[in-house]
């Protein structure tokens, strides 16, 4: 049998109905892989023993001649997402024995639909990061160039996926950690509009941002994995009732006439030549394929690194006061009195990127602080959401841009200013902010063969149309058939 | 601009205690990145409702009526140590 983890979701989908393989000769070949190529340390857990189980369950569905879209599917999800009975450490020294009770919602709609989860994916430590390098399990190499960052902080689900090891994996996204990630990995990534998947389950950073996303190496895989894992959920009350569109059945539609509006500031100082001109010619291709282009201004993106640092971090130091060494977590030996038992847990398992981020949060909260920086921060936040407002209202039906300013950069390039990282979301942030979705997608390489990644932003609620125009695009381009050379 | 003892008053707010080459770090990070954000001080917000949610919701509540939750065993299956149905901490006062 040829690698059948190498082919993209809908191949196995078709692969596995007319039983050219079996769920489990599928399972056991990712698994195969993923330990052939555990040198990119994508993963933390690997889950054989259930997966195979799971696989074995899906054969015996198969062979009674049921099937959905995902049944016998293997797929990996970021360890920020909790899985029952699978050791889920959001990458952090404070939860590396955690065993969750009970699966997270998404992984229940998973299981349900018969897909198997083989492993769980190394992250930023809480998933607050850009590159990995926050993991306390080290960090994920790219796929492309083994030196280089896979992007985060839903780094090693990105790099199972464009490595071949899976078809699918989940992420989550706060200011950009499935899309980042994607581009730089050179594969499909979408964030979901805020409160279209539920939350149920995903361990808390920044809450009114926090988002699952998916990732594949194909447009129609994503929509697939979208579509599962969507909608309302009464354990999430900042998930919300809208209905769910058939992200599969409109892909193939034509883009004629669609106006896709081109962000000026999105285009200025910072962005990387060879990431401008590759996004510049997606777009035109794009216009070739029917759609409009037209300039758009969004003034007040320019602010999103500062809005987002002061309200993630400000959301991050509430959440992440439940790990006190009490109840479940890290507990610090010995401890003194109850001050020294709560500062003690949490300051030697948080490594120095969350305690960072708790230590500024605090600051913008706490008295005499809140009004110049939190307050001020949820104000010009309202002022990046009407700027998007404004432009889908007048301008456009979406809107196109580089995901990042630049392709993956070198292991410990960035690792001593947090600053100079953060300043690599500033593409991602505004949509996460807005509550948009967004979607990355392949649109080309640099010099050294790194993929570089088109951001697609969509009305709230509008996915469907970042799906087609993405599968236009690829439908027109041969980016998909470029594969990274593991060695 | 944040000095040492600053931070070391901001960690101590949050239950950290960050071992000395920390602090200096983040006292230097912390610094950096408020610079940075004063930048927002430029805008003239007059008028500018601030926002905690995208889409404007409110609270959602539903009938208070029991619905099945973790048994007492999988509540504490992570305890770090436990005593009957209870979390077990060390002794603290004296």
């Amino acid at each position: 049998m040829t690698e059948p983890a190498l082919l993209t979701l809908t191949q196995l989908r078709a692969g596995l109905d007319r039983k050219d393989f079996s769920s489990v000769e599928l399972t056991s070949s990712c698994l195969k892989l993923i330990e052939k190529h555990a040198d990119l340390n994508a993963f933390i857990e690997i889950c054989e023993e259930q997966a195979l189980a799971q696989a074995k369950h899906a054969d015996s569905l198969l062979a009674k001649g049921e099937t959905s879209p995902l049944l016998g599917i293997p797929l990996a999800i970021k360890d920020a997402i909790v899985t029952a009975g699978i050791r889920t450490t959001c990458a952090s020294k404070m939860l590396q024995n955690f065993i969750p009770p009970y699966d997270a919602t998404v992984i229940q709609k998973l299981k349900q639909e018969g897909a198997v989860i083989v492993a769980k994916n190394n992250l930023d430590e809480f998933a607050m990061g850009s590159s990995s390098e926050n993991s306390a399990f080290g960090p994920v190499k790219n796929p492309w160039d083994k030196k280089r960052v896979p992007g985060g902080s839903s780094s090693g689900s990105a790099a199972a996926v464009a490595a071949g090891l899976v078809p699918g994996a989940l992420g989550t996204d706060t200011g950009g950690s499935v899309r980042q990630p994607a581009s730089f990995c050179g594969i499909v990534g979408i964030k979901p509009t805020y409160g279209r998947v539920s939350r149920y389950g995903v361990v808390a950073y920044a809450s009114s941002l926090d988002q699952v996303g998916v990732f594949g190496r194909r447009t129609a895989d994503c929509a697939t994995l979208l579509q599962t894992i969507a909608g309302h959920d009464f354990k999430d009350s900042t998930s919300i009732q809208q209905p769910l569109p058939d992200f599969s059945a409109n892909l193939e539609t034509d883009i004629k006439g669609l106006k896709i509006g081109v962000p000026k500031e999105y285009f200025e100082e910072g962005l990387d030549p060879q990431v401008c001109d590759a996004v510049k010619a997606a777009i035109d291709k794009l216009v070739s394929l029917g759609a409009q282009a037209c300039e758009v201004s969004l003034p007040h993106s320019q602010y999103a690194v500062a809005v987002y640092y002061i309200i993630a971090s400000a959301e991050a130091s509430s959440n992440l006061s439940r790990y006190d060494g009490v109840r479940y977590g890290y507990r610090a030996s010995n401890p003194s009195d109850l001050q020294d038992l709560y500062c003690r847990s949490r300051s030697e398992a948080f490594g120095i990127e969350v305690q960072r981020r708790i230590l500024m949060g605090t600051f913008v909260l706490s008295s005499g602080y809140f009004e110049a920086y939190y307050l001020r921060a949820q104000k010009v936040r309202t002022l990046i959401a009407e700027d998007f407002k404004r432009v889908f209202e007048n301008d456009c039906d979406l809107i196109a841009c580089p995901t990042a300013p630049t392709t993956a950069y070198l292991l410990g390039e960035k690792v001593q200013n947090p600053l100079q990282m953060y300043l690599g979301d500033v593409y991602t942030l505004p949509a996460s902010l807005a509550g948009l979705p967004g979607l990355s997608l392949p649109c080309g390489f640099d010099s050294q063969r790194l993929p570089i990644g088109l951001q697609l932003i969509g009305r709230p609620w509008d996915e469907a149309t970042l799906f087609k125009v993405a599968q236009a695009y690829e439908n027109a381009t041969a980016w998909k058939t470029h594969a990274p050379n593991l060695g | 601009m944040f000095k040492a003892e600053d931070t070391l008053k901001i960690a101590s707010l949050a239950r950290l205690a960050p071992s000395q080459d920390e602090l200096l770090v983040l006292t230097k990070d912390s610094n950096a990145i408020l610079e940075y954000v004063r930048q927002l001080e430029t805008l003239d917000l007059t008028g500018v409702q601030p926002m905690s949610h995208v889409h404007g919701v409110t609270n959602v509540l539903r009938e208070d009526e029991p619905e099945p939750s973790l048994t007492v065993d999988e509540a504490l299956s992570n305890a770090i140590d436990t005593h009957d149905n209870f979390f077990k901490v060390p002794i603290i006062i004296e």
